[in-house]
């Protein structure tokens, strides 16, 4: 009937019994193969969201899917074979004393030949082009070279599904630009699901599906056009609308209606090109 | 505090197979009181540079000084104590800053380690949790129970509390929800103007770079590259492409009005509704 890769069933989960609940009654799926960004204020849930994905922590309330098995102690092992995660800060996922170890180190513990290994190891770090870093120490690179090497890691994988949690937060715009046609390619090249969460506005872009995160509920879940549409709304809730859209809504502001919201330069110009020359 | 960098060379791990230059001849002056943004690429040296300013980091070769205090690879600097209490860092990862049982100790801990009275402290950080937005609630809490961008307001609050005279931001806005980046940056332009701080920033957003700062350090493989007025350096868009950086949006977004629609604007700091005015106005009289 439908070939959504990963459920979320009524979900509410707390901390702890005495804490507040920080995800309430949250209901969404993800397709395989399908980009979905996940947007929000901090401490909306959206990392608590990722940790459920891959059974680092287990809902109190509701259900979770992924891949066909509902997350639990006894799935876990095989949740987390299709699932590669990166998180935050890449410090606290590093443990190998080079570059290479700390790529094989996922690698050998699912148990890859090591010919194989060193095949995978060495097209990752390709990927996001840490090639010449093999042999450096992970501790020693700077931020944006550890987020590289920390996503070498779970591409190696090959998950049918990759989160990234803010994972390009740290790089410099050429860098996320790169990681993100990276995963992109990969996406459609490996058939993988993809879900970025990000403060990132121009990155929400080039997903196919945005859900927004407010106070732990699905605030919204659209289509990015349709999400930057609503700035006022955003600005509420902590979050706001790229360059872009805030321009076109700007124009609309002083009498220019745009033909539709745009969402890169490049619609934007277009737009403006044709009410140019319609006057 | 006048800051200035003479010829500076940081070899980590000298001697062993592991040695690496992460800077090399750089030389800079900045004027007390000025906000100063530092741009470059990942692994360009930025952190590197940042962790001279309060001594964490000596200088290999040349020297650095932080008003009165002298870094330099012979010369130790004889309070490093007192100079840490003048300038004050946001790490750019803010877990590691973060080792308390509670936030609210951990947000004292600055202002208690550098002799400030109980009472003082006790005002900080009820002052600082809320100039970053956080909910005094949240005090008693462990700061490892935080969202990332939770985190990171604690961190910055902690720094605060020092009350330094000198603030260094090592990309204070990563992690931090739109509204978040936009008032957390809103509040440190207030309080460098109000306190007349000296403020560095190390930033990935060219448009904070324009928006807040006087004067930008773009940085390459370890060195300087350029320097100047924001407005200036900002429109050198194939130097700056040399070095993997873009203009901001707003100047690409002129840059492409000039070439698609025939305008041009020259851009002077403009706010995204003022240049809607101009493009408008320009549109209107063309087709008079
Ligand atoms: N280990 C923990 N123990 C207790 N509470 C926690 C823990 N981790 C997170 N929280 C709380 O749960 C809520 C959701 O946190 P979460 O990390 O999912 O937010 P987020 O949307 O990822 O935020 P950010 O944008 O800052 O990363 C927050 O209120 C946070 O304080
Ligand atoms: N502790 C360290 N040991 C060895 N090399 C380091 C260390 N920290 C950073 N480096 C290297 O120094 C260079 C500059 O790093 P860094 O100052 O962190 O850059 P930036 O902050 O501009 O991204 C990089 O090539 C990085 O790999
Ligand atoms: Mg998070
Ligand atoms: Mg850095």
């Amino acid at each position: 009937m439908t070939n959504s890769f990963i459920e979320f069933r009524n979900v509410s989960f707390r901390y702890g019994k005495d804490q507040p609940w920080v995800l309430k009654n949250v209901s969404f799926t993800i397709d395989s193969n399908e980009w979905v960004a996940v947007i929000g204020h901090n401490g909306s849930g959206k990392s608590t969201i990722a940790k459920l994905i891959n059974g680092l922590l287990f809902p109190q309330e509701g259900e979770i899917i992924v891949d066909g098995l509902t997350v639990n102690e006894h799935t876990i092992w095989d949740v987390r074979k299709s699932v590669g995660m990166v998180f935050q800060n890449p410090d606290n996922q590093f443990v190998g004393t080079t570059v290479r170890d700390d790529v094989a180190f996922g690698l050998e513990n699912r148990g890859v030949p090591r010919e194989d290994m060193l095949k995978r190891i060495d097209v990752s770090l390709g990927q996001v082009g840490m090639s010449d870093y093999l042999l450096h120490e992970p501790h020693r690179l700077s931020g944006g070279q550890k987020q590289r090497v920390a996503i070498a890691g779970v591409l190696a994988i090959s998950p049918k599904v990759i989160i990234l949690d803010e994972a390009t937060a740290m790089l410099d715009p050429k860098g996320r630009l790169e990681i993100m046609q990276t995963v992109s390619h990969l996406r459609q090249a490996e058939q993988l699901a993809l879900i970025t969460i990000t403060h990132d506005l121009n990155e929400i872009t080039r997903a196919s599906r945005v859900i927004v995160m407010n106070k732990g509920e699905v605030w919204l879940e659209s289509n990015p056009r349709d999400v930057f549409s609503r700035k006022e709304d955003l600005l509420q809730i902590g979050l706001d609308t790229p360059f872009v859209a805030t321009f076109a809504d700007e124009l609309s502001r002083q009498g220019i209606k745009l033909g539709k919201q745009p969402l890169n330069h490049e619609e934007l110009m277009d737009e403006l090109w044709t009410y140019h020359s319609k006057m | 505090m006048d800051i200035s960098f003479k010829n500076v060379t940081y070899t980590y791990q000298p001697n062993t197979p592991f040695e690496h230059r992460a800077i090399h001849d750089l030389s800079f002056t900045i004027k007390s009181g000025s906000f100063v943004a530092i741009v470059g690429h990942t692994g360009s040296g930025k952190s590197t540079l940042i962790q001279h300013l309060n001594g964490l980091l000596r200088p290999t070769e040349g020297q650095v000084k932080i008003g009165d205090y002298t870094l330099s690879a012979d010369k130790k600097v004889k309070d490093i104590k007192e100079l840490r209490s003048k300038v004050g860092v946001v790490f750019q990862y803010p877990e590691h800053q973060l080792f308390e049982e509670t936030i609210a100790k951990d947000i004292a801990f600055g202002p208690e380690n550098f002799g400030v009275g109980e009472e003082e402290v006790k005002k900080r950080v009820h002052e600082t949790i809320h100039a970053v937005q956080l909910s005094e609630q949240l005090l008693d809490r462990s700061p490892f129970d935080l969202s990332g961008g939770q985190m990171r307001r604690v961190a910055i609050a902690g720094v605060l509390a020092m009350e330094p005279q000198v603030l260094v931001l090592d990309e204070p806005t990563a992690g931090l929800d739109p509204r978040g980046q936009q008032d957390i940056m809103n509040m440190f332009y207030q309080l460098h103007h109000q306190k007349g701080l000296t403020t560095i920033l190390v930033t990935h957003s060219m448009e904070d770079a324009l928006k807040y700062a006087d004067h930008v350090i773009i940085m390459d493989h370890g060195t300087k590259y350029m320097e100047g007025k924001p407005t200036e350096v900002f429109q050198r868009k194939r130097e700056l492409e040399k070095v993997q950086l873009d203009v901001p949006e707003i100047v690409q977004f002129l840059f492409g009005v000039e070439k698609q629609l025939g305008i041009s604007i020259a851009y002077r700091g403009q706010t995204i509704a003022e240049l809607a005015t101009e493009l408008v106005e320009e549109l209107r009289s063309r087709n008079l």
